[in-house]
């Protein structure tokens, strides 16, 4: 195990953020304010609770997963993407290291900075809304697997990605509509019965129930299976990227 | 001896359908500097990306120090230092940082010492705090140099080195080359400046349409290949070759005052002797004599002249 690679990457990586660290903790600080200005204090005025929790506190877990599922996407996708559009990739690619290396260094990284951002969420909404967790072994659980996945996730994308537009087009046209129409800031059962249905096949939905019940206690679709959706689409995300590594998917051919 | 680098039957051909190798088979002695010639899009470049892990092979195998490059990579790869042709270094890092980088990412442990060292030799220490973007592309270059050499390889790749760097950059390449030689490194480098391979090469390699053409030590190379011209400057002018002289084809300069006879250094007789006895016959006087061997240059495109 080269854990020095490991290490630099990792050290790298993180030193990126560091150089940009007033972007990077203003603007979840800001944009998590704005959310509550908008969907706290001017929607929420008119909506009291949501299956008795306080619609201010009832959008914080979906808040959070929006924040950490495009910013997850975002770290890692531009991590190995950048190395690859400026070609200092080839220093990775000629180094002794494995894939599992380097997706310690790069996707770790990634899912450190996400997890740093979500926690700096928490904190400001607690200056704005009475927080609770009732569960919170499972909160800690959701948190982080889903800074790993969608780290996964970005990493894939990073790898895939030919040009800036196909960097932005997935997180833009996929995973944003996605996050919005999964229940982030509502719950499904204020929708028409057609559209639950429709829901229920959008992963996120899984997901953000499974985060808010862990702050709640209450949920849109069982916790399980919430569970089940993120382990395998964790489990999907693992498949391609190591099929990636072993063909040299658009990184040695 | 067992060759440091040992490549069996190497092709390439790109997603694109583009084939880039064909059928390289190349043996590489330990400490040695190999030249590899040839022109843009001749393979060298793919063949150094696939030595160094960077693109994988389509057929064939490289051993490198004993072990073959995809089951052994942690082992070949920690052998290997690479210079790549293109300037193509992150922006925002400094020297120090991206230099350390690259030798934690080749599997060393941090050494500040070796690194500052380095940057000295490659007069790079008083850039250590610089930014990497706002570095001039010799510098650059330099920084890359340092990047390649952080892991202590023992084999070292220069892909076109001296590719739009100045003179005094170019020396101090050549400096380190010639030093990395005394401590045992083998460098293999591609260049399309024959003069290069022609001063500092041990063996010379020419490649060209995927094809390696040729692999011969240099000298042998030149003395083999090389064609070479007696000029004969006459005493009077003469207004033609003599009918005598014919079968020399000897060319005749405008003014008629030089002779130019071409030879082969590889023929036994090279009519010398002949050609200056029937001058003197036919009552030609000789004022002076020149000859000039063909550069490695010359060689190199009648070879390719050859093989299209």
């Amino acid at each position: 195990m080269n854990l020095h690679a490991v290490k630099v990457i990792y050290y790298n990586e993180m030193l990126r953020t560091w150089n940009t660290l007033l972007q990077s903790i203003a603007s979840p600080v800001i944009s998590t304010a704005l959310y509550f200005v908008v969907f706290g204090a001017a929607i929420g005025s008119r909506i009291e609770s949501v299956e008795g929790v306080p619609y201010g506190s009832f959008i914080v877990p979906g808040m959070m997963m929006l924040s950490l599922l495009t910013q997850s996407i975002s770290n890692a996708s531009f991590g190995i993407f950048f190395p690859k559009f400026t070609g200092t990739v080839y220093e990775v690619l000629s180094a002794p290291i494995s894939f599992l290396e380097i997706l310690l260094g790069y996707v770790g990284a990634s899912a450190t900075k996400s997890f740093v951002l979500g926690v700096i969420i928490l904190i400001t909404a607690a200056f704005f809304v009475e927080l609770r967790i009732e569960h919170p072994v499972w909160m800690l659980s959701f948190f982080v697997l889903t800074c790993i996945t969608f780290s996964l996730f970005g990493f894939i994308i990073g790898v895939w990605a030919e040009n800036f537009e196909q960097l932005q087009l997935v997180p833009m046209l996929i995973v944003t509509p996605l996050v919005f129409l999964g229940g982030s800031f509502y719950s499904i059962s204020m929708l028409p019965p057609l559209w639950q249905k429709i829901t229920l096949l959008n992963p996120v939905l899984y997901l953000v129930s499974g985060f808010r019940w862990s702050f709640f206690g209450v949920a849109d679709v069982p916790v399980a299976w919430s569970l089940a959706v993120v382990g395998i689409f964790l489990l999907i995300c693992l498949g391609i990227v190591a099929w990636m590594f072993k063909t040299g998917y658009k990184l040695r051919n | 001896m067992q060759p440091i680098v040992s490549i069996s039957d190497l092709s390439k051909t790109y997603a694109s359908g583009h084939t880039a190798l064909q059928g390289v088979t190349l043996d590489i002695a330990k400490g040695e500097i190999l030249a590899l010639l040839g022109p843009n899009g001749a393979g060298k470049t793919t063949l150094i990306s696939i030595i160094c892990g960077i693109v994988n092979p389509s057929e064939g195998t490289v051993h490198v120090d004993g072990h073959e490059i995809r089951e052994g990579y942690r082992h070949t790869r920690s052998a290997i230092g690479l210079v790549p042709q293109e300037l193509t270094l992150g922006a925002f890092d400094t020297v120090w940082n991206t230099v350390t980088f690259s030798r934690g990412l080749f599997g060393m442990a941090a050494n500040p010492a070796y690194i500052e060292s380095l940057l000295k030799q490659l007069s790079l220490w008083d850039k250590k705090d610089s930014i990497l973007m706002e570095l001039s592309g010799g510098m650059k270059r330099r920084v890359l140099i340092a990047k390649a050499l952080s892991h202590e390889p023992r084999v070292l790749f220069l892909d076109e080195p001296t590719a739009g760097v100045d003179v005094e950059l170019r020396k101090d390449m050549w400096k380190i080359v010639e030093k990395l030689r005394e401590d045992g490194v083998t460098i293999i480098l591609t260049t399309h400046y024959i003069e290069e391979a022609e001063a500092i090469a041990d063996r010379v390699g020419v490649i060209s349409g995927g094809r390696l053409l040729l692999v011969e030590d240099k000298d042998t190379l030149m003395a083999k290949m090389g064609e070479k011209q007696l000029t004969i400057e006459l005493r009077e002018p003469t207004a033609a070759v003599p009918e005598s002289l014919s079968s020399y084809s000897l060319a005749l300069s405008e003014a008629g005052d030089k002779l130019t006879y071409s030879y082969d250094v590889r023929a036994e007789r090279t009519g010398i002797t002949a050609l200056l006895q029937g001058l003197s016959e036919e009552g030609l006087g000789i004022k002076d004599i020149v000859t000039r061997q063909s550069s490695l240059e010359e060689i190199f495109v009648n070879l390719l002249e050859e093989s299209a």
